[in-house]
């Protein structure tokens, strides 16, 4: 099914490019047409001669606006507390806060240019400072993309996030909220779909934008947790995801492989108001059995209205919305008194940001998550119900700056309720910054 | 087999769009970052384009959101003309990247950055973000004086005749005719404000100054205490102890800016608030093009500086 979708699309992406050539047959001028362009430059040319002036003084002419490589700084710090002593438990996500008192999960170094007239180049560096203030490094990103293919394709190839969904591609200083969405955590683990892999791209010549996306990768690690990734370690030393024991999978063939294929639209409703909507996919095999797959669905929602007179891009108002569902074939593991079966999980947040002054923004986020299936308590436990709530108030100081104030208030199925609160502060230094819609 | 057939029929149906849509493309399609290129890009070429405008003439042009929509324009236009001098750099890269059009890639004659060439007023010496918002080329808001707005003419029409040289004579016709406008015109507008030669106006944000060097005004007190950043009460407080003591008399503000803000100062200091924009359409009075505009601003300068709007 999938292998077929996706060679569909290369035979497509080959027809392309030989359609447009078949149309494009050139008129041939007549000579003497030729020759009047010719005069025509000529006339041109002499009067540019005859009205130029003797060369402009010294004045600072125009300084190009990026050099080689743009280079940014970002750094997002957390202060707060958490009514469980471990925050961890309540922020699953690698970048939310994550201890009570202060915590510095994301400072991001960011460069990007173009390579060549062929290629653009991409890089996120991140730090970030654990619970024994040791400093981790992360290669969040590396990666090319291409600038000159034709008939609407691109390909982007190296280390990135998957598009799936809105969020999971999107850097932490972009959302609207501290932390990652609960179901994010629950598909993609702590961190997002993140692989090492390529991405075609197709942005069909249609009046109105429809872009279709397959990304292809290793679907491999924790950055995979769903598919081909070996799971925590227990107390004997055995590594289990949802209570089987694992056993690494390598690529048999190109069938083991994780394939993420996203179809986007968009509309715009009235001048001041758009529309995004998105539907994605995810599946490869996963490590608790010899045959066992896992399959993710998504479909998404964005919508914005903005004044048609703003000013610095205020007031706003946006409604995003994901919802995600999971099956996950786990194989059965014997000795753990764990039959094969499919564990079903499925979840969605959605959320407002009202933009209701310049520089400021309230939000509210509403969350679901949920699994049924699973015959393991353990299992059980990580699959558990949960829902969470999350107000928050952002100013933003400039372009550069801001600082946001949120609350959570989470239930869950097998623990108490969990209340947090935190503060961070965002500053980044260094090239300014574009963001996608 | 039935796959087989499939795919031929998708290549099919592909093969008719894409013909039709060639057949559409007789006009340049041009897209212009904001209204006044898009006017005078309308000026050089008449109906032998068809000009998309992506900013509304009302919005702040340095905060444009890059809707999906436009990434579609883009990728079926045959030219881009942008401002340039990072006027549009907080939306544009995105949406050229999604883009992926050939034709607009830097160095191509599709792709027209109408600031160069030009010598850009305030080039920062140092760049520093602790003075505000500064842009690195200069700035941006060239376009509001007649003689840069020659120049950019003249650019787009070097680019429309590269690109589409069967139209070359159509379009330099266009071009003098426009520029015989523009020579008419200005003597006039200078001649209006001339009596004004000196004077002091009061802006929000600072994206007057070529036109305040072309017309002998002052225009360099800001209700904003540095670019970017919203006017703070004691901010306020020093300009309006300024316009009292140099009895300055005028307060310009575009249809994006805090009105309120600038209506406090105006009862305060009893100055004439009037309604200015940069850009075609941005006003009621202005949608009939740069000409238009630049009739639309002197007239209601040079009345308000003489008292008339009072």
């Amino acid at each position: 099914m999938k292998i077929g979708f996706s060679g569909s699309i290369f035979v497509l992406a080959l027809l392309i490019p030989l359609v447009g050539n078949a149309g494009e047959v050139e008129s041939a001028n007549s000579a003497k047409e030729e020759i009047r362009q010719l005069q025509l430059r000529v006339e041109d040319l002499e009067k540019q001669l005859s009205e130029s002036k003797p060369p402009a003084p010294a004045a600072p002419t125009m300084r190009a606006g990026s050099a080689y490589m743009n280079v940014s700084f970002d750094v997002l710090a957390n202060l707060g507390w958490s009514s469980t002593p471990d925050a961890k438990k309540l922020q699953p996500g690698d970048h939310d806060p994550s201890q009570r008192g202060f915590s510095l999960r994301n400072a991001e170094l960011a460069l990007d240019g173009a390579v060549d007239p062929y290629l653009k180049g991409f890089a996120n560096i991140v730090l970030k400072t654990d619970a024994s203030d040791g400093t981790e490094i992360e290669l969040e990103e590396a990666y090319l993309l291409s600038t000159s293919l034709p008939a609407g394709l691109q390909i982007k190839a190296g280390r990135f996030f998957a598009e799936f969904g809105r969020q999971n591609a999107q850097h932490p200083h972009t959302w609207a909220f501290v932390d990652e969405p609960l179901v994010l955590n629950r598909m993609f683990g702590s961190d997002g779909l993140r692989q090492n892999g390529v991405r075609f791209s197709w942005l069909a010549p249609t009046p109105n934008y429809l872009e279709f996306i397959l990304g292809v990768f290793n679907g491999q690690g924790g950055d995979a947790s769903s598919f081909r990734f070996l799971g925590e370690t227990d107390a004997n030393g055995v590594e289990r995801v949802y209570g089987r024991a694992t056993q690494d999978r390598p690529l048999d063939s190109v069938g083991d492989l994780l394939y993420v294929p996203r179809i986007a639209s968009s509309f715009d409703l009235t001048d001041s108001q758009t529309l995004v909507l998105g539907a994605s996919a995810a599946f490869g095999p996963n490590n608790t059995g010899g045959d066992a797959r896992t399959a993710i669905y998504g479909a998404d929602v964005y919508w914005k209205w903005k004044s048609p007179r703003a000013e610095g891009g205020w007031p706003f108002l946006t409604w995003q919305t994901e919802f995600l569902g999971r099956n996950f074939q786990a194989g059965a593991d014997l000795t753990a008194g764990l039959p094969a079966e499919t564990l079903h999980d499925w979840g969605l947040y959605s959320q407002i940001q009202w933009g209701w002054a310049r520089r400021w923004t309230l939000g509210l986020r509403g969350e679901y998550v949920t699994g049924d299936g699973s015959a393991s308590g353990e299992a059980a436990a990580e699959r558990s119900t949960e829902a969470r709530v999350s107000p928050d108030v952002t100013w933003y100081s400039s372009e550069f700056s801001k600082f946001r104030l949120q609350y959570n208030h989470e239930w869950r199925e097998h623990a108490r309720e969990g209340d947090a609160v935190w503060l961070q502060v965002e500053f980044m230094l260094g090239a300014h910054a574009a963001h996608k819609f | 087999m039935k796959i087989k057939t499939i795919i031929l029929k998708t290549a099919l149906a592909l093969a008719v769009f894409l013909g039709t849509s060639a057949s559409g493309l007789a006009k340049l399609n041009v897209v212009a970052t904001t209204s006044d290129l898009g006017s005078i890009a309308h000026e050089i070429g008449g109906d032998l384009i068809q000009v998309t405008v992506l900013a509304k003439p009302m919005e702040d042009v340095h905060f444009v959101d890059p809707k999906p929509s436009y990434v579609v324009k883009l990728a079926h236009a045959d030219v881009l003309l942008e401002g340039g001098a990072e006027l549009e750099i907080g939306w544009l890269p995105p949406l050229l990247e999604g883009a992926r059009n050939q034709k607009l890639g830097a160095g191509q004659p599709g792709r027209v950055g109408c600031a160069e060439g030009l010598s850009l007023l305030e080039v920062p010496a140092l760049l520093d973000r602790s003075q505000g918002d500064l842009h690195a080329a200069g700035n941006p808001h060239f376009l509001i004086d007649p003689v840069n707005a020659r120049h950019a003419a003249k650019r787009i029409y070097s680019a429309f005749s590269e690109v589409d040289p069967a139209h070359r004579a159509g379009y330099r016709e266009r071009l003098e005719t426009f520029t015989r406008r523009l020579d008419e015109k200005l003597p006039a507008w200078q001649k209006a404000l001339a009596p004004f030669s000196g004077r002091r106006v009061v802006a929000f944000h600072n994206s007057w100054p070529y036109f305040a060097q072309r017309f002998g005004l002052k225009i360099d007190l800001f209700l904003e205490p540095k670019p970017g950043i919203p006017p703070t009460p004691a901010h306020l407080a020093e300009v309006i102890d300024r316009m009292k003591a140099e009895k300055i008399g005028v307060i310009i503000v575009e249809p994006f800016q805090n009105r309120k803000t600038a209506e406090t100062v105006a009862n305060r200091t009893g100055a004439v608030l009037i309604d200015v924009t940069q850009y075609p359409g941005g006003i009621k009075g202005t949608e009939g093009g740069y000409i238009e505009l630049m009739d639309y601003l002197v007239n209601t300068l040079a009345n308000a500086l003489s008292g008339k709007t009072r």
